[in-house]
């Protein structure tokens, strides 16, 4: 496994932004962690990436346990494990030519001499799909879809092991998202990176991951491999995300109900009691209020979720039962 | 793959100076700025190798007006006003700069790591900055007078010590904005060391109100070290400095204008120098206000 993430909190303050959640990715694979803003996606990442230290819990990158490293400790590990961050704009320092940022790591692992460092850095601004002059400017003078790419090669420089992707298309104009998308999806296959790529929207990891874990105030629902999540969502939650999400099919557009998830959030300072989607849940009864279902699969291996309504031979419908 | 390998790294050093220079000299008000400045320096160096004695005293002549012999007139003791003027120019922009590049050699480094290590040590610091606010500035100049007597060095060390809160505010401010931007959190992922982040990431973002700060200062403090002087903290007469001459000009604004309005002039210029090229530098040094 290159990351393993076991029984993760992460509170700021009052704040159960992450409350106790396990997930691993082996090597190779795209794992996508899908759930609605606040849900604490961008904490797991942060904690994974060190940026944050985690309240409680065990992070394993690699095998070796970083949850607590200090700052210097962990800096040679960063080789291995690098971030593409959602906002474009904010992510790259503004006086520094698109050369230097993409050239940074290298200098920090005492990687390349100055003058090689040129050449991997004009290789890397290729792959992502950047023109040689590109390397000269600044990121300001560049479009949110040229950023994402300069962050993308960043990111990808030292050839690490994990990639973590948080949102790296959503404040993208719609017309670009797609493109850049496609190219995190080569580049996955041709570098063979392990990805941590998180979203809020589940259209977007349909064909780029391997497995998704769901995620709702700070735990996660439910995980499977993309294509039963997609084709037998099990958790109310998941089969209302996915009812809400564009498909390509109109046959299938036209025949699936929409579930409408009534409320917000609810806050992550008071979660609620039991299961901490009976707020909004169409279908909760007595035992959701009180008692917090476990997340296990009671029918296929490798496909946990927790729902006290599903058994191992019931599946709830979120769209049927109201 | 072959042509990228061949391609050479653009941004060293020099090069670095060298287009900054290009995109300076292309800007004419800071240009401007940078000849009064320059201007100001030279009168500074070479200005009391020009004049006379700026403290002989001519009895036939007081209070005279601009003439041949004493081209911007004389003040009430019979001394030359372009010597004064010229030697004065050592003093004020020794005040002016020198106090300044004090507070801000001293400060930006503490407002830095304050912001920087907020848990750790930003509580005292503040704490600190808060005290030296609370103290008032005129017994803190004379405290330092009492000490190392009245002269320039103390008025450099007290005004440098007087703005040295607003400096670390300023920087501090800064930092704690900055520090939570993402490409902070993008140089620690690329494994850039706290000292590296803080010289190449914090403190080039945290410069444009550092400069704006500077270009403010510097002619409050030429104004600072009058007060001073004429308080018996600063230099002693003779010695001229503009604000002593703006000082003792006001009594005879009636019957001799230009005594106030040759040291008033200077300061003037002197503050617009330091405007314009406080502006240019800012431009320069961001990119994002065009080539
Ligand atoms: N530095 C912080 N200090 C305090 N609270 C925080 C901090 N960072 C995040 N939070 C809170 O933790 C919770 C989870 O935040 P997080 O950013 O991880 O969510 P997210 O799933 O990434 O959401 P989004 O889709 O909006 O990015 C939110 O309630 C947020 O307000
Ligand atoms: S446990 Fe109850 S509230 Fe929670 S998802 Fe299942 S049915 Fe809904
Ligand atoms: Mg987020």
């Amino acid at each position: 496994m290159i990351l393993e993430i076991d029984n993760l909190v992460k509170h700021y303050g009052q704040v159960r932004a992450v409350d106790g959640l396990s997930l691993s990715i082996g090597q190779g694979e795209v794992l996508g962690l899908v759930g609605e803003s606040g849900s604490g996606k961008s904490t797991v990442g942060k904690c994974v990436l060190r940026l944050t230290e985690p309240t409680s819990g065990g992070i394993r990158l690699d095998g070796r346990d970083i949850t607590h490293l200090s700052r210097r400790a962990m800096r040679p590990l960063r080789r291995d494990v690098h971030m593409v961050f959602q906002d474009p704009y904010s992510s790259l320092n503004p006086r520094f030519t698109i050369e230097q940022i993409v050239g940074e790591p290298l200098l920090h692992h005492g990687i390349a001499s100055r003058r090689e460092a040129g050449g991997r850095v004009a290789a890397m601004l290729e792959q992502v799909g950047l023109r040689p002059e590109m390397r000269s400017r600044f990121p300001h003078e560049l479009s949110g879809g040229q950023r994402q790419r300069v962050g993308l090669a960043r990111a990808l420089i030292l050839e690490p092991k994990l990639v973590v992707a948080d949102e790296p298309v959503s404040a993208l104009d719609v017309s670009v998202q797609a493109s850049v998308l496609n190219l995190i999806t080569d580049l996955q296959r041709e570098m063979g990176f392990s990805c941590l790529f998180i979203t809020h929207d589940l259209s977007v990891v349909e064909f780029l991951a391997d497995r998704v874990a769901v995620m709702y105030l700070g735990k996660i629902v439910e995980s499977g491999p993309t294509a039963q999540i997609f084709a037998e969502p099990r958790h109310p939650y998941t089969q209302a995300l996915l009812s809400a999400a564009p498909v390509a099919d109109p046959v299938r557009q036209r025949e699936r109900r929409r579930i409408v998830l009534g409320g917000d959030v609810p806050s992550p300072v008071d979660p609620p009691a039991g299961c901490r989607f009976h707020t909004r849940c169409p279908l909760a009864y007595d035992a959701c209020r009180t008692s917090e279902p476990a997340l296990t699969d009671p029918r296929t291996s490798g496909h946990p979720v927790a729902c006290h309504l599903v058994t191992a031979d019931h599946v709830p419908d979120a769209a049927v039962n109201r | 793959m072959a042509d990228a390998l061949a391609v050479p790294v653009t941004t060293g050093r020099a090069d670095r100076r060298r287009r900054l220079w290009r995109r300076f000299r292309r800007r004419p008000m800071p240009m401007a700025g940078l000849v009064l400045v320059a201007g100001f320096l030279l009168l500074a160096l070479l200005g009391p190798l020009l004049t006379g004695d700026p403290s002989a005293q001519d009895y036939t002549a007081t209070l005279a007006p601009p003439s041949g012999a004493h081209p911007l007139g004389t003040d009430d003791l019979g001394r030359d006003a372009l010597a004064r003027i010229a030697h004065g120019a050592q003093v004020s922009l020794q005040a002016g700069v020198l106090s300044t590049l004090l507070a801000m050699v001293i400060g930006i480094p503490i407002g830095l790591v304050a912001g920087f290590y907020r848990r750790w040590l930003d509580p005292v610091v503040m704490r600190l900055v808060d005290v030296t606010l609370a103290f008032p500035f005129l017994v803190f100049a004379v405290g330092l007078a009492a000490i190392i007597g009245p002269s320039l060095k103390g008025v450099v060390l007290a005004l440098g010590f007087s703005q040295l809160p607003a400096v670390i505010r300023i920087t501090r401010g800064e930092v704690l904005a900055i520090r939570e931007m993402d490409y902070v959190a993008a140089a620690i992922a690329d494994g850039a060391t706290d000292r590296h982040i803080l010289l190449r990431y914090v403190l080039p973002n945290c410069s444009s109100p550092l400069i704006v700060q500077a270009t403010v200062a510097i002619p409050a403090a030429i104004i600072g070290e009058s007060t001073l002087s004429f308080l018996g903290l600063g230099v002693q007469p003779p010695t001229p400095s503009w604000g002593v001459m703006l000082t003792t000009a006001q009594q005879y604004l009636d019957v001799a204008p230009w005594l106030a309005i040759w040291p008033g002039l200077m300061i003037a210029l002197a503050t617009l120098g330091f405007n314009l090229l406080g502006d240019g530098l800012r431009d320069v040094l961001d990119p994002r206000s065009g080539r």
